[in-house]
C-alpha cells in the first residue's frame, strides 16, 4: 500500500469519490483499488505469506479435529479436561479485550473525548477477542452444535460457567452494536447509525456490567477447584476481583500493543487525526493501565496473606509465582511508571507488550501450568498447538480485513463535507 | 379483567412459595447447608478387608456393558501400572477401579477401590450450566447425555478425579462415570453390582444415616484397628460412598486436604455479587455520566476543543 500511494493512489475513506460518485461496495471492497492493484498489494505483502503458510497446515488440522474427534488432536485427559483452547483461547483472549469496555467508559460515559481517535479500536478489539473467544470455544466442546442449550433447552443457573455463557453472548451482541456504527458509516446507512448512537451511553453501561461479572466469572470457575489449582494462583475470597482488575491492564495493553502496530504496519489507513493523536493517548492509556496494575500487584500479595500461604513462597511453585509477580507485574509497572514520567512512547509500548506477556502467563498458569499441581503437567498435543496458533491466525487476518476497509483508524469524511 | 379472588391470590403465593422452596433443593444450592436426602442410600467401604481381587471391576464391566478391557480382570499387572507417574484412575471404559498403596505404617500392601462418592452436594452438578447432572432421592449422582454440550467443566470441578470423557466419539461424546447402577438396580431398592459381587463383604449398603452409624461403632468396636475417622463423613459436605481405613487416608491416595464445606461454598461470595452487580452498576454509572458531563457538549467527533489536553 505504501507503494501504491506513492503512485498518487489514494485509499477508499469518505462517502463519495472525489468525482462526486457514489462508491459501489466492490470497490469498497478492494479499498478503492483495481483489482490488480488490490491483488498486486496482497502479494507483495509478506504477513500475507506467512498467514498463508499457517492456513495451510492448520485448516487440514482443523478439519481434522471435526472428523476425527477431540481425542485425535488432544492427550484426550481426563485430569486436564481444559487444554490449550480454552486455557488460551478463552482465559486469555477474554481480558486482552476487555479494551472496549474500558474505553467506551472513558469516551461515553466520562464524556473524554480526547480518548476519540482510539476508541473504535478499541471496542473493535474487544468484539473481535470475544469473537474469537466462542470459536476456540466452539472447536473444545464436545458437541459445539449445542452450544445454544444453556441459553434456551436447559438451564443450570447455578453454574458460574452459565453466567459466563450468558454474558459472553449478550456481550457479543452489545458490541456488535457498538462497532455496527463504523460498518453502518462504511455502507453509508445513516439511519442505523443514528439510532445506535442514542442508546450509546445505554449500550456503553451495560457493557460494564456484563465486563465486571463475566471477567470475574472467568476467575470464579477456578473456584470450583480448590485442590486442584496450586493455592497462590488460588483464592476463594478474591478470584473474581484478581481476575476483573487484571483484565483491566491488559485490555488498555492491547489496545496500545495493537495501535503500535498498527502505526508501524499500516500508517497508510490512518487518519491525521489518529497519528497526531497516538502518542498523547499511548501514554495516558499506559497511566491507566499502570494504575490497573499496581491494583493487582496489592491485591495478589493480599490474597496471599488473607490465606496465609507465605510458606510456598520458599517452594518451586513459589519462585515461579514470584517470577510471575515480580518479573511480569512488578518490572513492566516500574518501566510503565518511568516511561510515563519522561514521556517515553517507545517504552510505554515494550511496557505494554511486557503485561500482555504477564497476563497470558497469569492465565496458563492458573488453568494449565499449575492446574494439578499434585499430580503432573502436561504438554499440549502438537495438533492443539497448531490449532491454537490457527485460530489466532485467522483472528489476526479478519482484524487487518476490518481496519482496512471499516473507519476504526480514519474518520470517515461524512456526505456532506464533500 | 377478572379480579383476583382471594382464593386465587392464596393459590398465586402458595404455588409461588412452593416454587421458591423447590428450586433451592432441587438445585441443592440452598442456603445453609444440604447434607443429602434423609433416606438417601450409601456404601460403606472397608478398606482393611479388600484383598484386589478386582471381581468388583468385572461386575461393573458387565452390568454397565463396558467394552473389555485390555487385561482380563485377574491380571494383578495392572496395579503396578503407572500414567504419568499416577496410578489409574476411572475411564469412560471402567466405571471403577482398585489400586494398590503400599503404606508406610502397615507392612501389608493395601487395595482401594475408586469409584464416583455419590457426594451429597455434587461438585460436577453445581458445576454444570445445562443442568445434567441430578442427585436422585436415592442417592445417587446421575448424568443425562442428552442435554451435555461437553464443556468438562464437571471434570475440573470433581474433587475425587471421577467424571471421564469419550474423547474419541466425533457426533455424541458424553460424560462417562458411576451411576450407583442406578437404572438396572438402585431405582429398586437393590445394591449395586459390585458392592453385590464382593467376595469379602468389603463394602456394606444401605441408609447412608444408618451404614454412618455402622461404621463408627465398627471404630469404638475394635479399638486400635482403625484411624479413627470416616472418609467421606464430612469431606466435601459429605459423600454417599465413605470409607474405613487402618492406615492414614493419605497414605492410601486420599486427598485428606479437601474443605470439609462443598465446594459450591467456595463460589457463593461470588455468585452473591451478581445480582448487586446488576442492580448497582446501572445506576452508579449512569450517574458518573451525568456528573462528568454536565454542562460539556454531548458532542461526538466533532467537539475537538478537547484533543489538545494532557490525558490524566
Amino acid at each position: 500500500m505504501k507503494k501504491l500511494a506513492t503512485y498518487g493512489v489514494k485509499p477508499h475513506d469518505a462517502a463519495l469519490k472525489a468525482d462526486g460518485k457514489q462508491w459501489s461496495l466492490m470497490e469498497k471492497l478492494l479499498l478503492g483499488l483495481t483489482l490488480d492493484q488490490y491483488i498486486g498489494q496482497v502479494l507483495r505483502n509478506k504477513l500475507n505469506w506467512v498467514l498463508a503458510i499457517i492456513f495451510a497446515i492448520g485448516i487440514p488440522v482443523i478439519i481434522y479435529r471435526f472428523i476425527f474427534s477431540l481425542g485425535a488432536v488432544t492427550h484426550a485427559s481426563y485430569d486436564y479436561p481444559w487444554g490449550l483452547f480454552l486455557g488460551f483461547g478463552l482465559f486469555c483472549m477474554v481480558p486482552l479485550s476487555a479494551s472496549g469496555f474500558m474505553l467506551g467508559t472513558t469516551v461515553e460515559i466520562f464524556g473524554r473525548h480526547d480518548f476519540e481517535p482510539i476508541e473504535r479500536l478499541a471496542l473493535l478489539n474487544g468484539l473481535l477477542g470475544y469473537f474469537f473467544a466462542v470459536v476456540y470455544l466452539l472447536v473444545d466442546l464436545g458437541q459445539p452444535w449445542r452450544l445454544s442449550y444453556p441459553m434456551v433447552y436447559s438451564f443450570g443457573p447455578a453454574a458460574v460457567l452459565f453466567l459466563v455463557g450468558w454474558h459472553v453472548a449478550t456481550y457479543l451482541s452489545v458490541q456488535v452494536a457498538e462497532v455496527s456504527t463504523a460498518f453502518f458509516e462504511w455502507i453509508g446507512f445513516k439511519r442505523g447509525y443514528d439510532f445506535i448512537r442514542k442508546g450509546t451511553v445505554g449500550l456503553t453501561v451495560a457493557g460494564i456490567i456484563l465486563s465486571t461479572l463475566h471477567q470475574g466469572a472467568l476467575g470464579a470457575l477456578f473456584l470450583y477447584a480448590p485442590g486442584k489449582v496450586h493455592p497462590l494462583w488460588y483464592s476463594s475470597a478474591f478470584q473474581w476481583i484478581h481476575f476483573f482488575t487484571s483484565s483491566i491492564p491488559a485490555g488498555l495493553s492491547m489496545v496500545i500493543c495493537v495501535s503500535t502496530i498498527v502505526i508501524y504496519t499500516m500508517k497508510w489507513r490512518c487518519d491525521q487525526r489518529f497519528i497526531d493523536n497516538l502518542d498523547r493517548i499511548t501514554i495516558s492509556l499506559a497511566k491507566g493501565a499502570a494504575m490497573g496494575l499496581s491494583t493487582y500487584l496489592i491485591i495478589k500479595l493480599i490474597a496471599v496473606a488473607h490465606d496465609n500461604e507465605w510458606a510456598y513462597l520458599a517452594t518451586g511453585w513459589g519462585t515461579w509465582w514470584l517470577l510471575e509477580i515480580v518479573g511480569f507485574v512488578f518490572a513492566p509497572l516500574v518501566l510503565l511508571s518511568y516511561a510515563i514520567r519522561h514521556k517515553l512512547v517507545g517504552l510505554c509500548r515494550v511496557g505494554a507488550f511486557w503485561v500482555v506477556a504477564g497476563i497470558i502467563l497469569n492465565r496458563l498458569n492458573t488453568a494449565l501450568i499449575t492446574f494439578n499441581w499434585q499430580l503432573y503437567q502436561e504438554i499440549p498435543h502438537k495438533f492443539e498447538i497448531i490449532i491454537s496458533v490457527t485460530i489466532f491466525a485467522i483472528y489476526v487476518t479478519t482484524y487487518r480485513f476490518i481496519l482496512n476497509r471499516l473507519p476504526i483508524l480514519y474518520k470517515f469524511k461524512p456526505q456532506a463535507d464533500e | 379483567m377478572s379480579k383476583i379472588t382471594r382464593r386465587k391470590f392464596l393459590a398465586g403465593s402458595a404455588a409461588g412459595g412452593a416454587a421458591m422452596m423447590m428450586t433451592p433443593a432441587k438445585k441443592a444450592f440452598a442456603a445453609g447447608s444440604f447434607e443429602g436426602f434423609p433416606d438417601g442410600m450409601g456404601v460403606l467401604v472397608d478398606l482393611t478387608r479388600c484383598v484386589g481381587c478386582r471381581t468388583c471391576e468385572a461386575a461393573c464391566n458387565v452390568e454397565q456393558k463396558l467394552p473389555e478391557p485390555a487385561l482380563p480382570f485377574d491380571d494383578t499387572s495392572v496395579f503396578d501400572e503407572m500414567h504419568h507417574g499416577q496410578k489409574r484412575r476411572t475411564t469412560d471404559k471402567a466405571y471403577t477401579i482398585v489400586n494398590r498403596y503400599e503404606p508406610k505404617s502397615a507392612d501389608e500392601p493395601l487395595y482401594r477401590k475408586i469409584q464416583c462418592n455419590h457426594c451429597n452436594e455434587p461438585a460436577c452438578l453445581t458445576s454444570c450450566f445445562v443442568n445434567a447432572y441430578k442427585k436422585t432421592p436415592e442417592g445417587a449422582v446421575i448424568y443425562n447425555s442428552k442435554v451435555c454440550v461437553g464443556c468438562r467443566n464437571c471434570m475440573i470441578a470433581c474433587p475425587f478425579h471421577i467424571p471421564a470423557y469419550t474423547y474419541s466419539s466425533v457426533l455424541n461424546p458424553v460424560i462417562k462415570k458411576c451411576i450407583f447402577c442406578y437404572d438396572t438396580r438402585l431405582k429398586e431398592g437393590r445394591p449395586p453390582a459390585c458392592v453385590e459381587s464382593c467376595p469379602q463383604q468389603v463394602m456394606t449398603f444401605g441408609k447412608r444415616k444408618d451404614l454412618m452409624v455402622i461404621a463408627h461403632e465398627r471404630i469404638k468396636k475394635n479399638p486400635g484397628k482403625y484411624v479413627d475417622h470416616v472418609y467421606g463423613e464430612k469431606e466435601v459436605g459429605g459423600t454417599g460412598w465413605f470409607y474405613l481405613s487402618n492406615v492414614p487416608f493419605e497414605e492410601a491416595g486420599f486427598d485428606v486436604n479437601l474443605p470439609k464445606k462443598p465446594i459450591i461454598d467456595n463460589v457463593k461470595d461470588f455468585l452473591a455479587i451478581v445480582p448487586m452487580v446488576l442492580t448497582i452498576w446501572p445506576a452508579l454509572f449512569t450517574g458518573f455520566h451525568l456528573l462528568a458531563t454536565k454542562g460539556k457538549s454531548h458532542g461526538h467527533g466533532d467537539d475537538n476543543s478537547h484533543d489538545k489536553q494532557e490525558g490524566h
